[in-house]
């Protein structure tokens, strides 16, 4: 009942302070890479005095509409990425989940998915969700694997539903139910 | 290409902009049918009233003219002129070409006449010819079974099954996603 459910082995959900998020994120969207596996908007190069503001608007929200989190390195202390629910149905126990490690040192070693892994469980014992979904895009296999590692299952994709350097590519929706969670 | 293409009339309806007065009446009255919002969508129903439909049109036209990512009309029977439902494609993705597609007919009466069908075949012509979109998704609950012929008629195919999303007095329903791409769309219409 009391356990820390923010912490796992390697990595921890924090909430840094402002100024730190917003040189991180400001210093990361300057990677095409970690962009172009993040999401679909155009890559945009936004000030870390701009992401500043956007964030300290979003604490002045009494109700956040994304619970959103920090992930850090227990070992260095180091803020790696960022993880977080939103577009949450409540009639329906259903949410979205998004994350990315932007720090390309820890890609592939296990953080992303202890951190998705923290993630699912704030969704089921602190949201109550009854499922979580998400969406990647055909061209992710690492983050693919990854999700299959913390339970999701493919429900489907959405055919060439982006457009990259010409070509198009399908996103997948995944998802995961409390009761595939529970038994995991 | 042929200038001359009918985009907003059909043989029954016809896509027209939205009378604020007029129909936020008659709108008004299908928010408090349950089962009509219920096929709609998966937000909670709840009874609009005239002046908050009025508000929501003002905010769909604000963000038609700023936002620019939604396209809506009203869909209106040519007979009487009377408005029967609304079509819309929505959440367009202009880096991508993607975008929603959604309508509704709105008085029990009006359904199963062809009113749908015709005005989704207009919204398609709309989003393929006009907006030039690579493909449309249309998100339909599983119990909803008109919306789903309704849209594979049309060459929807479904693409994704969101498993258990929707809660409907204690049951579980999955949530469908249906694609159809602009190729698919030209085939079809040929």
């Amino acid at each position: 009942m009391m356990m820390n459910i923010f912490q796992g082995k390697l990595v921890s959900l924090v909430a840094e302070d402002p100024q730190v998020v917003a040189d991180a994120y400001a210093q990361w969207n300057r990677n095409a890479e970690f962009k172009r596996l993040l999401d679909a908007e155009p890559a945009m190069l936004w000030s870390a005095k701009k992401i500043k503001e956007w964030l300290e608007k979003e604490m002045e929200e009494s109700e956040p509409k994304f619970f959103s989190f920090q992930i850090r390195d227990l070992q260095s202390g180091k803020m790696i990425g960022f993880t977080g629910l939103g577009d949450l149905e409540w009639n329906h126990g259903d949410g979205w989940v998004g994350i990315g490690i932007g720090d390309s040192e820890y890609w592939g070693k296990g953080y992303g998915t202890e951190a998705m892994q923290l993630a699912l469980r704030y969704a089921f014992t602190e949201l109550n969700l009854h499922r979580v979904t998400l969406g990647v895009f055909d061209y992710n296999p690492r983050a693919i694997r990854s999700y299959e590692k913390a339970g999701f299952k493919l429900e489907g994709r959405l055919r060439g539903e982006m457009s990259r350097q010409g070509n198009r590519h399908d996103i997948l929706i995944m998802g995961i139910l409390r009761s595939e969670w529970e038994m995991a | 290409m042929d200038v001359k293409i009918p985009l907003f009339d059909g043989e029954l309806v016809c896509l027209a902009p939205i009378d604020p007065e007029k129909d936020a009446e008659i709108e008004s009255k299908w928010t408090y049918d349950a089962e009509y919002m219920r096929l709609l969508t998966i937000k909670p129903a709840r009874p609009l009233s005239p002046a908050q439909v009025k508000k929501k049109y003002e905010a769909l036209e604000k963000n038609e003219e700023e936002a620019k990512n939604l396209f809506y009309f009203a869909v209106r029977s040519r007979s009487d002129d009377r408005l029967v439902g609304f079509a819309r494609i929505y959440w367009i993705w202009w880096t991508h070409r993607s975008g929603l597609v959604s309508l509704g007919i709105g008085d029990p009466g009006d359904r199963k006449q062809g009113f749908g069908t015709e005005a989704l075949g207009m919204l398609l012509g709309y989003a393929f010819d006009e907006l030039n979109l690579y493909r449309l998704t249309a998100v339909v609950p599983e119990y909803n079974q008109a919306a789903l012929r309704l849209f594979e008629n049309a060459g929807f195919v479904q693409e994704v099954r969101r498993r258990e999303a929707i809660n409907r007095d204690g049951r579980r329903w999955d949530c469908l996603h249906l694609g159809l791409l602009e190729s698919e769309w030209k085939g079809n219409i040929r």
